[in-house]
């Protein structure tokens, strides 16, 4: 078990076995994904009430999602790399804050779309929203703050501690966000998700479901790879591999 | 089933065209992203590297070939 | 033990006693605390009713932004004159010692932004019911941005540009208590019940304080690496 541990801790080791399945790992994202927009776009039955704007839901919801996963994956590799100083989490943390602020950008972004056409604005201060607005602003922070270092490592350990904190904080803001929301009752607007899924609408999102999550590990993997590389450059193996290339 | 009657209906979305193909669009664009950044990240450095490589091996020899 | 308390009140003592002697730079936050209350009526309206609608918000946004800005001399010139590595390198635990240096830091800082709040109430027409969870509010809340503040204060010490940075790093999570804080208020002047989300706040305060001294100890020992 521990044997194991510290070669999964060996980017050397994690480099070449990633490498193997990572096609494998793309071929699945991209048959799902297509799967999935094709039957939510075309197959998939219009809703009753929203029309064929509904359609954003198979977009949105797998974001969405995978933004606020995104932020305990984050913390979670950087708890690691700081309590068994494993190089390796390190740099699974740095891979996931992009990915994780690009998520949520999305979910973001359709959500506001989503918006126009259902309650005629683009934006409104929704608990949710705003949730993940705030969301969005503790990547920024996190992302901003690992650009400031000189250092791979430091920036690293840095990058980590704030994950943390804003993991322990993530609870408490969803709350307080929900609670401000009740507080000032906007009430004409109703938020409800999908009270009722028909089969027939859920199917489709469970496809991209799953798609994202293949998107998320392949992203998250091949962001890491790159990490690898960048703080290995010096080593002799990532010498051998430019030159073998 | 295909829910729509046409092509020119299936793209119109019943009015809400614009909206749902710009936010599949965008969306599937953000993520072929970041997808593809890393990739090219990863071939710029390997070709940094060798380039590297060559140049310093390039000196090596021409260092022995001046001692001689 | 003695040596326990004795580095702990040395701390704060020392801290006090640099701050005193540099009375300028205490004042600068709270004349900004100041300012950017009285851009509010000019840039919205002078009229007493559109001010106390707004005042609750506006007062705790702008003591957010002055205690912001005071964060940066938490470790900044300790870090520059070495005093900080000493301090690291003390048989002290580290985390008493930054817990001092916060409450040295609240006390120079959040404090007179607290003592100077009902001011800006008067200023912006706040209801008379609002005043006394203003207070509490703030004592409360003040501290928490003080210790939340200190570990991103910690974690981007070394880092010249680290002014926009902290704020940036350290805001989205300050948005309860300015959610709590300003609510509390605005509850006062609706006419009901405050207790509870003062209750809230200081339970926020409470835990923030068992937690923020370990993490920015831990983020101070990364940061002098920056």
């Amino acid at each position: 078990m521990w044997q194991w541990f510290h070669k999964l801790g060996s980017p050397r080791w994690f480099y070449q076995i990633s490498g193997k399945f990572l096609p494998w790992l793309a071929v699945a994202c991209v048959v799902l994904i297509a799967t999935g927009v094709v039957w939510g776009l075309a197959f998939a039955p219009q809703d009753a009430r929203q029309g064929n704007s509904f359609r954003i839901i198979y977009i949105h919801v797998p974001a969405s999602f995978l933004a606020l996963a995104g932020y305990y994956v984050m913390a979670a590799a950087g708890a690691v790399g700081m309590i068994w100083k494993m190089k390796l989490a390190d740099m699974v943390m740095v891979a996931a804050a992009p990915l994780g602020a690009a998520l949520t950008f999305i979910a973001l972004f359709t959500g506001a779309v989503w918006g126009k056409p259902t309650w005629g604005t683009y934006w409104i201060w929704d608990a949710r929203i705003t949730s993940m607005l705030v969301l969005l602003f503790l990547y920024i922070g996190i992302i901003a703050l690992s650009r400031s270092f000189s250092t791979r490592e430091t920036s690293a350990r840095a990058c980590a501690i704030l994950a943390l904190v804003g993991t322990v904080n993530i609870p408490i803001i969803y709350k307080s966000v929900d609670w401000w929301y009740t507080l000032h009752q906007p009430a004409t607007i109703k938020l409800s998700g999908a009270p009722s899924m028909h089969p027939d609408m859920f199917k489709p999102l469970l496809v991209m479901i799953l798609g994202f999550y293949c998107f998320y590990a392949l992203v998250l993997l091949l962001n890491t790879r790159t990490e690898i590389l960048l703080r290995e450059r010096r080593t002799t193996w990532v010498k051998e591999l430019a030159e073998g290339k | 089933m295909f829910q729509f009657e046409n092509f020119d209906a299936f793209i119109a979305m019943g009015g809400h065209g614009p909206y749902v193909w710009g936010a599949y669009g965008i969306s599937l664009a953000v993520m072929a992203w970041l997808a593809l950044a890393p990739l090219r990240r990863q071939r710029a450095l390997l070709v940094d590297l060798r380039t590297q490589l060559l140049r310093t091996q390039q000196q090596a020899q021409r260092r022995r070939g001046e001692s001689q | 033990m003695t040596t326990l308390s004795g580095a702990f009140f040395g701390v704060i003592h020392r801290d006090l006693s640099i701050a005193m002697r540099h009375r300028g730079d205490l004042l600068n936050p709270l004349f900004f605390f100041l300012i950017v209350v009285t851009l509010v009526p000019l840039g919205i309206s002078p009229e007493p009713a559109r001010l106390a609608a707004m005042a609750p918000g506006m007062i705790w946004i702008s003591a957010l932004l002055a205690t912001l800005l005071a964060l940066d001399n938490l470790f900044q010139a300790d870090f520059a004159d070495g005093s900080l590595v000493q301090m690291m390198l003390s048989p002290q635990p580290l985390w008493l010692l930054v817990l001092a240096k916060i409450i040295a830091h609240w006390l120079v800082s959040g404090l007179p932004v607290v003592l100077f709040a009902p001011l800006l109430g008067l200023m912006l027409s706040l209801p008379q019911a609002g005043f006394l969870p203003l207070l509490l509010g703030l004592v409360l809340g003040t501290a928490v941005f003080s210790l939340i503040g200190a570990v991103g204060a910690a974690l981007t010490v070394a880092l010249h540009k680290g002014s926009v940075l902290l704020s940036l790093v350290v805001m989205p999570l300050y948005v309860p208590v300015l959610i709590f804080g300003s609510s509390a208020v605005q509850r006062a002047v609706d006419g009901m019940s405050y207790g509870g989300v003062l209750a809230i706040l200081a339970a926020v305060s409470a835990f923030t304080l068992l937690v923020a001294p370990f993490a920015a100890a831990g983020a101070l020992k990364v940061g002098i690496n920056g």
